[in-house]
């Protein structure tokens, strides 16, 4: 038997206030993208067949350096947004769906910081 | 997990064929969803086969004709037969739509009939909206006034803010959009769908409510407005020709102003 109202469970705990944020830095991120990725594969592109001396020295030029590590951050903070979005929309189990977001949150800060690091080892070792 | 296969009591069976035609002239046959709380078991689909030299051009005069003449325990709700009060809604050929606007004409081979996507299912073609009409309840469906107005004065509005509403006025909570919905059919408990969104536009958009901060409030959330994707099913099967997808950009484009 059901006691409690649909409107009670509708009305819940209120409105989060919130998701306009995501909303727009998810806009925000994937207009950036388009720019950012264009050079990006116009470049791989451009860099095929070539030895891998050439490749470090792309990497090192300063502008290459500061757009391969926007592209990474831009790209990451993006397939957060998307992650998430797709873990709120399909995992309905509290306690699976808190495992599953924090798990990705790390994998992602993870991926992020090693692929940050490589290009900065590049760019700045010798 | 959002579940993406039919729970085993849902699946559904092959069931009767109905077929005592003599001579006809336009055979068509109709294959509907048929479920009785009474009997329980399985769901089944039962095949119609009528003559529709003798049938209205409308799904819905069909469903009449074999309810009339053939089976009268077929069971889904109808009213008004012209696509105003929203009561015949249900899944015609893959379609959400009104079966009294649907013409037969425009479906090729046999038509399938099931009742709405998604919800639970009281009997045949009749789902259980009672949720949905809570969660219509929950946006205040009604004007919100603060302004202290004599009482033998109406509220004006100009011809301008009142075009505002047209596209809006014109939903008849048939459902259709809202059970097209991915995101609602995976988050429907708190997802408020796309006809709830529009009509909660509807009012926000009202140049004579005052409440329209407080009713943004309300949607301002990741679950009640948010989980809409864009995906346009509901702009897609809208059986009136609206557009619940833009009503729903327009409601985010407020908040992005307001901030």
């Amino acid at each position: 038997m059901r006691l409690r109202s649909h409107l009670a469970k509708i009305r819940g705990l209120g409105s989060a206030r919130a998701g306009t944020e995501e909303f727009i830095s998810q806009r925000l991120t994937a207009i950036a993208l388009i720019p950012l990725l264009l050079w990006f594969v116009t470049a791989l592109i451009s860099l095929a067949g070539a030895d891998y001396d050439t490749a470090v020295e792309w990497i090192r030029r300063p502008v290459v350096t500061t757009f391969l590590i926007l592209l990474i951050l831009v790209l990451f903070h993006h397939a957060h947004s998307g992650l998430r979005e797709v873990l709120e929309d399909y995992i309905h189990h509290e306690i699976i769906k808190t495992i599953a977001m924090v798990s990705m949150k790390f994998l992602i800060i993870t991926i992020t910081v090693g692929s940050v690091l490589a290009i900065l080892r590049i760019a700045l070792g010798n | 997990m959002a579940k993406f296969t039919l729970p085993p009591h849902s699946v559904i069976q092959k069931g009767h064929t109905v077929n005592h035609l003599d001579n006809p002239q336009h055979p068509k046959k109709f294959i509907i969803y048929r479920w009785d709380p009474n009997t329980g078991g399985q769901p089944r689909t039962d095949t119609y086969e009528i003559d529709l030299a003798h049938c209205g051009p409308m799904v819905l005069d069909a469903l009449l004709k074999i309810k009339n003449e053939i089976d009268s325990t077929l069971t889904f709700r109808r009213s008004c037969r012209e696509g105003i009060c929203g009561s015949c809604a249900m899944n015609i050929d893959g379609t959400n739509t009104l079966a009294c606007t649907k013409a037969i004409a425009d479906i090729k081979g046999p038509v399938k009939i099931y009742p709405l996507p998604h919800l639970e299912i009281m009997r045949d073609l009749v789902p259980d909206l009672t949720y949905f009409y809570s969660q219509y309840a929950s946006i205040k469906p009604w004007i919100q006034v603060h302004t202290a107005l004599p009482p033998d004065h109406e509220m004006l509005q100009s011809k301008q803010d009142r075009a505002k509403l047209d596209g809006l006025y014109e939903c008849i909570l048939c459902a259709c959009c809202s059970t097209s919905c991915p995101s609602y059919w995976w988050n429907g408990d708190r997802y408020l769908g796309p006809a709830i969104l529009l009509q909660a536009y509807r009012w926000i958009m009202d140049s004579r409510d005052e409440d329209t901060g407080e009713r943004l409030d309300n949607l301002e959330d990741p679950f009640r407005l948010y989980r809409c994707h864009t995906i346009m099913n509901c702009t897609n099967t809208c059986p009136k020709g609206l557009n619940p997808a833009k009503a729903i950009a327009e409601i985010k484009k407020m908040l992005v102003q307001r901030r």
